[in-house]
């Protein structure tokens, strides 16, 4: 198995007719994803790349029983349509949106709280590239080419470094059972330890490439978990070594404002962790090759 | 987004909380007129510029005499401070603001920031005002309050009085108290603040409780629905490429290096800046030029990284996804059939068509060193540098 999405993953694409919504859409119909329908408030009825669009997502969700769903909502309409979606019953929402409030994102988490665990949506993003389970099903905006079918779980804050990544365990013949892109804003769905519990939890993936950055105490987090519960070996690469302290590096979230925060010091927390650390971007691939024939585990 | 401390005063005492009493002035004579207006007889000349530290950097006097105010703000109008905070460039004073001396009997810090770990805004708070919070988190950790705030229902009597006990505030002015922590929490929440800073908050010898200096910082990304914060943007505070770029929709900021970089993608970006300093460079600036590298946006970035005059070699390094290496390539061949650039170009390109990209930049006549991986682009550049 794969997290998240597998090969029959029902998908609604929020905000479906606008130009991004098209695109992207259809990259994700042409890799083979299950895109069933979407919403898009007063253009119920209509018919968009051969699939129902729906007004509300209740009603797309009562018609197509679809689970899963896919944000492309511009960042002022975004934390309405996240709300939606786990009102909804969507048990996980991909928001891909790039610039939504940090306010918004904590009324959208608060705003999850109500439902109990069992009916709680899973959030991933926003400013994510999404989620892709290799050779099943792609849930994002990410180029599905690059990622070969396999073992390696990959979770990355970044997503042009999840690519990375995954080009490089490809060039050595490694593949991907899943790779989550949780996002570089301050205030996200799902965190770091989120996902990682997903992959151990999972029994097709063998190990873990986390890709972090400054910023936020999420990685650390992770490592701590990954200490205490993880069985399967953890391979980490942190970005922003030369970034300068107080400085928003592009994503908003990649500020360094306290201790732990700077990539040194996450890299120095996450040796105490027990985390292998890929000492630069270029070897991500060949530190994940080198732990895996370690563990025996190729 | 930051704003200037007079700003950030004004709001505050929109929603309650109480300041010195002051105005903002342009000019000498300005000054003096305003400081008689104000009345009393000592005043504060304070610079404004978007740096902390400020009072260390010679950038506010205390004056006893209106004259004495003019004569400070003849000193201080048009020359660049330099803190700890602005670099050695400093920042350029353009506007000054004088406020009623006040007599301080205890100074106190406190702060609102958005907690990270708990999704919640933090109210911070210290008896030991006028340090920095790094200061005093080092220093006396220990006078540190910290209290959570849900967002959903906001900050609560109870916890705004907690914190004003915790501060050792005398019984009969806790209800005051409470309120200045009440008012900074609403401008934090409804203005889509990031940071409110009033250090130091003072407990005066007529038993008010005034916010004497403020810093405020808010979220560009709820700027479209927050103009009236908007607009007191003042771009003289920021570095001119920065304020290019940022108009221009690039995510970029200046650094100290000569290595001039164009990427796509935060994390890549960031990544390639690592993988230069490992080699033994030093970045000139972060540049994300967004996922989509469109033709339109490597001109942009090309123009903007040629008014750098560090950039001694210019590294580009594009993971083409949705996009193909082949149409990067044709808009770097158009970039630079418009742009002059007198340095060596290193071009790194990988994903998507990665063949077909490196065929073109062949092709075309451009001076450029190809390289493949992240470290071979970084190790060339710093090569280049001779």
């Amino acid at each position: 198995m794969s997290i998240i999405i597998h090969k029959n993953t029902k998908i609604l694409v929020q905000g479906f007719t606008g130009k991004i919504g098209s695109f992207h859409a259809e990259e994700m119909i042409k890799y083979g994803s299950n895109v069933v329908g979407g919403i898009t408030p007063g253009k119920g009825g209509m018919t968009h790349l051969n699939l129902p669009v729906f007004n509300t997502v209740k009603e797309a969700v009562d018609q197509t029983g679809a689970s899963t769903s896919i944000l492309f909502v511009p960042p002022a309409f975004a934390a309405d349509s996240a709300m939606e979606a786990a009102d909804a019953g969507i048990k996980t929402c991909v928001a891909i949106t790039d610039g939504i409030p940090s306010h918004d994102m904590v009324k959208i988490k608060r705003y999850m709280r109500r439902y109990p665990k069992d009916k709680k949506m899973g959030l991933v993003g926003p400013n994510c590239a999404g989620i892709i389970s290799p050779g099943k099903s792609m849930l994002g905006i990410m180029p599905g080419h690059i990622y070969k079918e396999g073992k390696i779980g990959i979770v990355s804050r970044s997503g042009t470094l999840g690519y990375e990544a995954a080009q490089q365990l490809k060039d050595l013949e490694i593949g991907v059972s899943t790779s989550v892109g949780i996002g570089g804003d301050p205030i996200n769905g799902s965190s770091f330890r989120d996902i990682i519990e997903k992959f151990e939890n999972d029994d097709e993936t063998i190990a873990v490439l986390m890709i972090g950055e400054i910023g936020g105490p999420q990685e650390v987090e992770a490592g701590q978990f990954a200490k205490e519960n993880m069985s399967k070996p953890v391979i980490a690469y942190i970005a922003g070594l030369t970034a300068p302290k107080g400085r928003v590096m592009g994503h908003a979230g990649a500020i360094v404002s306290a201790y732990g925060e700077s990539a040194i010091e996450k890299v120095e927390l996450l040796k105490e962790c027990g985390v292998t650390i890929s000492k630069n971007p270029s070897v991500m691939g060949e530190t994940v090759k080198k732990v895996l024939v370690e563990n025996n585990l190729n | 987004m930051d704003i200037h401390e007079y700003q950030a005063k004004k709001i505050l005492s929109d929603f309650g909380v109480k300041i010195p009493t002051g105005g903002i002035v342009y000019s000498p004579e300005n000054a003096e007129n305003k400081a008689r207006e104000i009345g009393g007889s000592k005043w504060v000349v304070k610079a404004q510029v978007h740096s902390g530290a400020r009072g260390k950097a010679g950038g506010i006097i205390i004056c006893n005499s209106p004259l004495e105010v003019a004569d400070a703000t003849d000193k201080l109008l048009g020359k660049k401070l330099i803190t700890n905070q602005t670099g050695p460039e400093g920042k350029i004073i353009n506007r000054i603001y004088i406020e009623e001396a006040t007599d301080i009997k205890h100074e106190l810090y406190l702060g609102l920031v958005f907690d990270r770990s708990s999704e919640s805004i933090m109210v911070v708070a210290s008896t030991e005002g006028g340090m920095s919070v790094e200061e005093i988190s080092k220093e006396k950790p220990e006078t540190i309050i910290r209290s959570k705030i849900e967002v959903a229902v906001g900050i609560q009597q109870f916890q705004a009085r907690e914190i004003a006990f915790g501060l050792g505030i005398e019984s009969k002015l806790i209800s005051r108290a409470a309120n200045t922590i009440i008012g900074c929490y609403k401008a934090f929440s409804e203005f889509d603040a990031t940071m409110v800073e009033v250090n130091p908050l003072v407990v005066s010898h007529q038993d008010e409780i005034l916010a004497l200096d403020c810093k405020m910082s808010f979220d560009n990304n709820a700027m479209f629905r927050r103009d009236e914060i908007a607009e007191l943007r003042d771009k003289t505070q920021e570095n001119s490429n920065e304020v290019y770029a940022s108009d221009r929709g690039m995510n970029y900021v200046s650094l100290d290096g000569n290595i001039g970089n164009i990427i796509n993608g935060a994390g890549l970006a960031m990544a390639s800046m690592d993988m230069i300093k490992l080699a033994g460079g030093e970045p000139a600036n972060f540049l994300d030029v967004g996922g989509g590298a469109t033709p339109e946006k490597i001109v942009k970035a090309f123009k903007l990284i040629s008014m750098d005059t560090k950039v001694k070699v210019i590294l580009v390094n594009i993971f083409a996804g949705i996009n193909r290496c082949d149409w990067v390539a044709e808009g770097i061949v158009q970039a630079l059939s418009k742009i002059e650039i007198k340095h060596p170009l290193v071009i790194r390109l990988a994903g998507t068509n990665v063949e077909k990209g490196n065929e073109i930049l062949k092709k075309s006549n451009i001076n450029y060193i190809e390289a493949s991986t992240l470290e071979d682009a970084a190790n060339k550049a710093v090569k280049a540098l001779g």
